[in-house]
């Protein structure tokens, strides 16, 4: 089974498609193309000679000739100052501007890593005192994914978490926050709140008037806001909208808008684009002390982000528009997309739904189904002999068995007595198809056996 | 049964990642079903303490009003900051970089200047200096960026769209935008594997002790963070060459490790120096534990290649001294003069017999951003590493993982790196081209450097032996020793300072590096703007000198 699961960390070929994975927030790992658009711009800023061609329509050869030359030497091979390539730099300021409405940010509070996760490191860095004793404490959701948690242990950070509501659709709850932050006061120094939104593994969207709480939240007890904002072009459901937690600051006007010391994160790995190998991502500071930023500056300049990702966030933040030659085609990419992973959410729901001993919260955004399921005392029993938890015994058997790879919810923490499974909706309709196949079959000979 | 130096016990320890939940290692519960989920908690009594603490380390008022009146202190200021934070400089893009950002802009408003470009002389950014990229690599990237190219008739040459296609399918889904596995992709793994080898003369290397890194730097930090560990004078001390690449010092200020300096010889060209390495770790042991020397081969700034005898003795050294090795090579293709060979750290230390090679610990790095590829932009970079205690290797595998992965392209980059076309293949013939004159080029700029530099009265300039800096040393008269102490600067900056407003070529100044001395200051000098280029920068700065030491005589 470990050998199955490195055979799939190394990402080998098989012959044949006898085992599934759906484990992690991978799209074009799954096998979601790439959008054309962002990679003819790409090779074309990689190989210039290409421009010279008919290869390309214009508006890739535009793009790319903008960004080349405002890279140094005209090369992507050169390192970039902070923010990033001016231009891109430039699109998320204006990108964030069309998204929220008001004036574009500076470019100065913009800072581009490699990779979302790496600003919020760096951000943590700033914030977290990891020695001596008194440690400074970040409340972080239940369930959460892992690798924000590691990157606070790492600094010597706290982490103190808050359980959001599943019967209520996975929303956080302002009293469940409150408690925890009693609690933390406690243990260490609380210092901020990191929320998911749209969440991960949940897939909640916050309501506007939930954001408002959590600001005014934020305000009063004085806490530092991390705002993980990278599923915000993942929304499935209808009657559901993204709003950035900068847009609804801004709305609420002062004290709020200009004291609440928020960072909010974005990249180009989710949404449309995937492109979680190139490492794009970036971070937006509100109402930071300027002195505070410059030594953002020295962290962040120690890390550039790499250039390939810095062209999938101009991408991004400006993409083929109406009257482009490109829009046609990147407008239908797209559509399909989102119509396809919609699909994918029907599907999993009309599923598990109709599964008994599975049950799944609205997925209303993000990129995967977090569905609890009721294992019964015989497997719990079984897990408890082999030395596992038993979500995690369900899993091993489920690849065992089916070969379908999907991660077990006590590695994203949650409520004591309670089983849940991961799996990302972000893959190819086919995929998902054969997947809840596999999983409909396991599942029901599963609970048989341990009935 | 190998006593390792460097155990888990002084480690960090980190929870387990998520890619390990299926693996063997999930031996037991891993829920964070306990409310912490920190590695410690503190007892009640000292909680209070830690609430009345909390309350005064925030409490410092701020200036920033709100409507009202009431002043809001903000949560995040100077003075509630990670404090680590703020013992770090970094010299490379420090305050010099961020006025000749602020001069470049001026020039493009319009602004008049005693010059009309800034040259940024100070960063070893090659294609910003207008070498040109590998034309193989860059074509092999495009079509795995762009695969519906393979489809062109001739645009691309069949080695070329071969290598794409052979990337593409060792990456998931096919495609460079998959995350790889946190370690680096399989397959780029092995060829940099057997990379080392053919380079090492046969020396074994396994690809499972490869970690693909986002640039060298990332290694390198990732490495120090295993190392940090222990309080007071059990405090990491980490050894490092003065003078320095400024990221050691940036790294080792914000993970808190005491930064133990070691001078390298310059009247022996920069050489180490065992009874100054000696001398160091001796001095430091009196308030800290040095656990790892670091050694940068050919040297940044300084250019030195060690020799073989040199290498030896640093081994024989660090295995003396219990330290682990930080073998800095980035600059492994970058050597110029005649009798300079580079020898990998790795090499000798295999060489030098079981005694050495089964107990000395050792990390070595390289890059894509120097040599004859200057691909800084697409951060590709590996670390190898050798005699690791296993459980610190899980821990490291379990901290790359924070990363997720490092950039797919740079990966890419790094296969085609270290393995390039060979005899007999299409692109064999334009690309051998392309290195040798890339590295002869900057072969002669090295020696031109040095020619011109050392007719000015008042700077010396040692052989630049390798790498892509000179490092001229520059004597700094009395009266402007006096107005840099007077505006509260180092000597050295002010005279770079000086420069960079009435010439616009930014150069680095010495104490950057760590290397301080009173009427002398050392300034820092990339080899890589196009030969013309360089020579009239050269020109440039010997007459600024001459003019700057007789306003101040």
């Amino acid at each position: 089974m470990t050998k199955l699961h490195c055979i799939f960390m190394q990402g080998v070929k098989k012959p044949f498609r006898e085992v599934i994975d759906v484990a992690w927030g991978d799209a074009q790992g799954a096998g979601i193309k790439p959008l054309t658009f962002v990679r003819q711009v790409l090779a074309a800023c990689l190989y210039p000679q290409l421009l010279d061609s008919n290869r390309l329509p214009t508006d890739v050869k535009q793009k790319a000739r903008g960004l080349l030359s405002e890279c140094h030497g005209g090369s992507m091979g050169s390192y970039t100052d902070l923010p990033g390539i001016p231009q891109v730099a430039r699109e998320i300021s204006e990108y964030i501007a069309r998204r929220d409405g008001g004036d574009p940010p500076k470019t100065g509070n913009i800072f581009i890593s490699p990779g979302s996760q790496w600003a919020l490191q760096n951000i943590l860095n700033l914030l977290v005192h990891g020695h001596g004793e008194v440690r400074s404490g970040v409340l972080t959701p239940i369930p959460c994914h892992v690798t924000t948690i590691e990157s606070l242990h790492s600094l010597g950070g706290v982490s103190v978490p808050y359980y959001l509501s599943e019967e209520h659709g996975w929303e956080l709850q302002m009293e469940e926050l409150n408690r925890a932050l009693e609690y933390a006061k406690q243990v260490c120094a609380p210092v901020a709140l990191y929320v998911v939104n749209p969440g991960n593994p949940p897939g909640h969207v916050q309501s506007k008037k939930s954001i408002q709480d959590v600001i005014r939240f934020a305000l009063e007890k004085r806490l530092f806001l991390l705002v993980d904002e990278v599923y915000q072009d993942c929304v499935y459901a209808d009657n559901v909208e993204f709003v950035s937690y900068k847009k609804v600051l801004a709305e609420m006007g002062p004290p709020f808008s200009d004291t609440v010391e928020l960072a909010s994160f974005h990249s180009a790995s989710k949404g449309f684009l995937g492109e979680a190998g190139l490492r794009g991502g970036y971070v937006e500071l509100v109402n930071m002390d300027p002195d505070v930023i410059k030594y953002a500056c020295t962290i962040f300049s120690k890390d550039t982000a790499p250039t390939p990702g810095q062209i999938a966030l101009s991408v991004l933040a400006n993409p083929p528009r109406l009257g482009d030659p490109s829009y046609p085609l990147y407008e239908m990419e797209t559509q399909q997309m989102q119509t396809m992973i919609k699909a994918n959410v029907r599907r999993v729901h009309e599923v598990l739904d109709s599964l008994p001993g599975i049950s799944c919260q609205p997925v209303e955004g993000g990129a995967f189904a977090f569905p609890r399921v009721d294992l019964p005392p015989k497997a719990l029993q079984k897990a408890k002999e082999m030395g596992m938890e038993p979500d995690t015994f369900y899993c091993l058997r489920l690849l065992e068995e089916s070969g379908a790879f999907i991660t077990p919810g006590c590695e994203y923490g949650q409520k004591e007595g309670t089983y849940h499974i991961r799996f990302c909706i972000r893959s190819p309709g086919d995929v998902i198809e054969d997947f809840l196949g596999r999983l409909v079959t396991f599942h029901t000979q599963f609970m048989k056996e341990f009935s | 049964m190998k006593m390792r130096l460097f155990s888990p016990r002084n480690v960090r320890l980190l929870r387990r990642g998520p890619r390990d939940v299926l693996g063997s290692s999930c031996g037991g519960p891993c829920s964070p079903s306990p409310p912490l989920t920190s590695p410690s908690v503190p007892p009640v009594a000292l909680c209070r303490a830690l609430s009345s603490l909390t309350a005064s380390r925030r409490g410092l008022p701020q200036k920033k009003m709100s409507e009202n009146g009431i002043s809001r202190p903000k949560v995040l200021t100077l003075d509630t900051m990670n404090p680590t934070v703020k013992m770090v400089e970094y010299a490379v893009r420090g305050p010099i970089v961020q006025r000749a950002v602020e001069l470049e802009k001026e020039l493009s408003e319009g602004i008049e200047k005693p010059f009309t470009e800034v040259i940024k002389a100070n960063i070893g950014d090659a294609q910003a200096m207008g070498q040109q990229p590998i034309t193989f690599f860059r074509q092999v990237l495009a079509l795995c960026s762009y695969p519906e190219l393979l489809n062109l008739d001739n645009t691309f040459p069949e080695d070329a769209k071969n290598r794409a296609r052979l990337i593409l399918q060792s990456c998931g889904g096919s495609s460079l935008g998959a995350y790889s596995p946190s370690q680096g992709i399989d397959y780029v793994r092995q060829d940099v594997a057997n990379y080392i080898e053919r380079r090492d003369g046969g020396v074994p290397c396994d690809p499972d002790n490869i970690y693909l890194t986002t640039g060298a730097s990332d290694g390198i930090t990732t490495i120090l963070k295993l190392l940090v560990c222990g309080q007071g004078i059990d405090r990491t001390g980490v050894m490092i060459s003065i003078p320095q690449y400024p990221l050691y010092s940036a790294a080792l200020a914000e993970l808190g490790a005491v930064q133990i300096n070691y001078f390298l010889n310059e009247d022996n060209c920069w050489s180490m120096d065992i009874q100054e390495l000696q001398r160091a770790v001796n001095e430091a042991r009196q308030h800290c534990h040095p656990r790892a020397l670091c050694i940068i081969n050919p040297g940044n700034p300084t250019g030195q290649v060690q020799s073989r005898d040199c290498i030896e003795d640093v081994i024989r050294f660090a295995a003396k001294e219990r330290l682990f090795l930080m073998a800095d090579e980035v600059y492994q293709d970058n050597v110029y003069a005649e009798g300079c060979k580079f020898h990998s750290f790795k090499k000798v230390l295999f060489e030098m017999g079981p005694e050495y090679s089964e107990t000395v610990e050792l990390a070595s790095f390289h890059s894509t951003s120097k040599c004859y590829m200057g691909e800084c932009g697409f951060r590709g970079g590996y670390m190898e590493v050798i005699n690791m205690d296993d459980d610190v290797k899980s821990q490291l595998t379990k901290l790359v993982s924070v990363r997720l992965c490092s950039p797919v392209p740079g990966q890419a980059l790094m296969d085609l790196v270290v393995n390039p076309p060979q005899p007999g293949e299409p692109s064999y013939n334009c690309f051998i081209k392309e290195r040798t004159a890339t590295l002869s080029a900057l072969a002669e700029k090295a020696k031109l450097t040095e020619k011109i530099l050392n007719t000015v009265p008042g700077i010396r300039c040692n052989p630049v032996q390798g790498a892509m800096y000179s490092f001229p040393c520059i004597t700094i008269p009395d009266k402007a020793i006096k107005e840099a102490l007077e505006k509260g600067q180092q000597p050295d900056m002010f005279y770079c300072m000086t420069m960079l407003e009435e010439t616009g070529i930014c150069l680095v100044p010495g104490s950057g590096f760590g290397q301080k001395r009173i009427n002398e200051g050392f300034v820092v000098m990339t080899i890589l703007p196009p030969i013309d280029k360089l020579t009239i920068l050269l020109n440039k700065v010997k007459e600024f000198h001459q003019r700057f030491t007789k306003q101040y005589s």
